[in-house]
């Protein structure tokens, strides 16, 4: 049996980090259903339990309070078999300011199933902003099935990232629904590399339901080997002034298989959506010019792809 | 010795002919200029000697150092030493100036990156770690181009346009990447419709509807410009072709 502190430290250092955070650095590590380590600062309140396979609650930042420094967090299994569910609410209280960096790692994965069901609220004038990164084994027995219900507020703000470009996907089930209230912001970026016979399947929905609410849905996925995408975006205005975009980039190599389903509607003269989807294979112009350079052409495809899934 | 030769070169596309049984011996270690109207098929010479993919299948030959470079592809002929600077280069998302300057560089480095850079008047610290995508102007990526070709170091650089889309005052930098290829020996061949920039190379010929119309030094060749007093049969004899 490893102890709570190696189990932390193997933790970390799969995500290429280490635990000598400082104490105005709210974090919280979870393997399993084991909390390793949990620090938080004033105004956010993490209340969490460990449940039979996984944990669940709430977390919580206060009306006004702005937390300056990213909190950490960490959803990890360091064995190779098992599942975890983590059951979720965050709340972020009117004109609370927040920035999430979580990392969810699964480095010995060989049949694993990471599910959440979250809902997160953010009050008028709150922002919220969360950026996931997966760091997952290259076993490809891995089933992730994240399930997240956004409310946006009066002016609230919403921007979350989601990569996942090292290792294999596995089965990835994505269910992202969202409303938005009048001059809301909701931002979502995907960026996903798929290889082998990983299969991926994203839907993100974004209602604008209140007068100037904003949405950008984007995704970037590149597909090699047998892997197959689909992604099925959807956005619907019904505010005046509500502004929408969906872009949906998709490269597709070897035996890949790319599905791309938008679904735009606008049920209001004054509203505005545009839509945007390119699937195919790498561009010829830009694989010639880097061969053009003397790049071999295996080399000029992987740059182009790390291009296309790289941070904006 | 001519580094590129080309015998009896004639290509098809789309059941057109576009070149024209061009026999061209281009000058080892010189600014090759060449010149002709829209259309002429100076582009689609510069991807045939490169090899792109849809101008392989040309008539006659292609020999580099003698040898004829029918049966290899871009990426043989690329590092054989021959590269092709685009006359609209392409756009990359999320690649950065300095990692597609490395990416054909022969020294791969900051030092490459910086130098290539001060070569086409752009500054490091503006310019390293913008993505070389639509947020660049037509003209900086046109520079970045020619940065990128210079820190390769090839042999032959086919350079299409190299001065469409760059400003009076950055054209300098133009005349500075044509020097140093100068200095550095290497083959170049040159499309241009600039005659300050035509005034640069050492030789120059002349295309008209995928044949060679001309050549001669620059000092004659000038003249295309001036005045259109060299004989041209698609300018000159409009009523000529249209009865073949
Ligand atoms: N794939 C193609 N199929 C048919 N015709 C083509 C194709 N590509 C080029 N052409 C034609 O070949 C001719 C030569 O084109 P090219 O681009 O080489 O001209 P250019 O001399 O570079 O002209 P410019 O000065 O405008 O750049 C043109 O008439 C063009 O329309
Ligand atoms: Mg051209």
């Amino acid at each position: 049996m490893s102890t709570k502190q190696e189990l932390l430290d193997e933790l970390l250092s799969s995500i290429k980090t280490h635990s000598h955070y400082s104490t105005e650095d709210a974090h919280m590590e979870v393997d399993g259903n084991k909390i390793l380590a949990q620090t938080t600062v004033p105004g956010l309140i993490m209340d969490l339990v460990e449940t039979d396979d996984g944990i669940e609650g709430e977390i919580r930042v206060k009306a006004g309070i702005k937390i300056a420094k990213p909190v950490h967090i960490c959803f990890g299994m360091i064995p190779e078999n098992g599942i975890q569910i983590i059951d979720l609410n965050v709340v972020m209280e009117e004109d609370s300011e927040a920035q999430f960096l979580t990392h969810c790692t699964f480095p010995n994965a060989i049949n694993l199933e990471h599910r959440m069901n979250s809902s997160v609220t953010v009050g008028p004038g709150a922002r919220y902003t969360y950026f996931e990164r997966h760091i997952h084994s290259n076993s490809g027995g891995i089933q992730v099935i994240p399930k997240t219900k956004i409310y946006l507020e009066e002016g609230a703000q919403f921007k979350t990232e989601f990569e996942l470009i090292e290792g294999r996907v596995g089965l990835m089930d994505v269910d992202y629904d969202a409303v938005c209230e009048a001059d809301s912001i909701l931002d979502m970026i995907t960026r996903i590399s798929g290889k082998e016979t990983d299969f991926i399947k994203i839907r993100e929905a974004g209602w604008l339901k209140g007068n100037r609410s904003r949405g950008v849905l984007a995704s970037s996925i590149a597909l090699r080997g047998n892997a197959k995408a689909e992604i099925y975006n959807e956005l619907t205005a019904d505010g005046d002034y509500a502004q929408g975009h969906v872009d949906c980039k998709e490269i597709v190599q070897d035996r890949g298989v790319a599905r791309a389903v938008p679904i735009v509607q606008v049920n209001n003269p004054k509203a505005h959506i545009t839509h945007e989807a390119a699937i195919g294979s790498v561009d010829s112009k830009q694989l010639e010019t880097l061969m053009s350079r003397g790049m071999d052409e295996e080399d000029a495809v992987d740059m182009i792809i790390q291009g296309m899934l790289r941070k904006k | 010795m001519s580094v590129i030769e080309l015998i009896d070169l004639s290509l098809e596309l789309d059941g057109k002919k576009i070149l024209n049984n061009l026999s061209i011996q281009f000058q080892a270690g010189k600014i090759n200029a060449v010149i002709g109207q829209n259309g002429a098929g100076k582009s689609t010479l510069a991807q045939t000697i490169m090899g792109l993919p849809d101008y392989r299948n040309f008539e006659g030959d292609i020999l580099y150092n003698g040898i004829s470079l029918k049966n290899l592809s871009l990426e043989e002929r690329a590092k054989q030493g021959i590269t092709l600077a685009w006359q609209e280069p392409a756009r990359f998302n999320g690649i950065d100036v300095s990692s597609f300057i490395n990416a054909g560089a022969k020294n791969k480095s900051k030092t490459t990156v910086k130098d290539s850079l001060e070569l086409v008047g752009l500054s490091y610290t503006a310019y390293a770690h913008r993505f070389v995508d639509k947020t660049l102007s037509g003209g900086e990526r046109k520079r970045i181009e020619l940065a990128s070709i210079a820190a390769m170091e090839p042999s032959v650089i086919l350079m299409d346009e190299p001065d469409s889309g760059v400003d009076i005052e950055a054209i300098q930098y133009i005349f500075n990447v044509i020097q140093y290829l100068k200095t550095k020996k290497i083959t170049v061949f040159m499309i241009t419709h600039s005659i300050d920039v035509l005034k640069k190379a050492d030789y120059a010929y002349l295309l008209c509807n995928g044949m060679l119309v001309d050549e001669g030094d620059i000092g004659r060749m000038v003249d295309y410009f001036s005045g259109n007093c060299i004989t041209c049969n698609h300018i000159n004899k409009p009523v000529l072709e249209a009865v073949q």
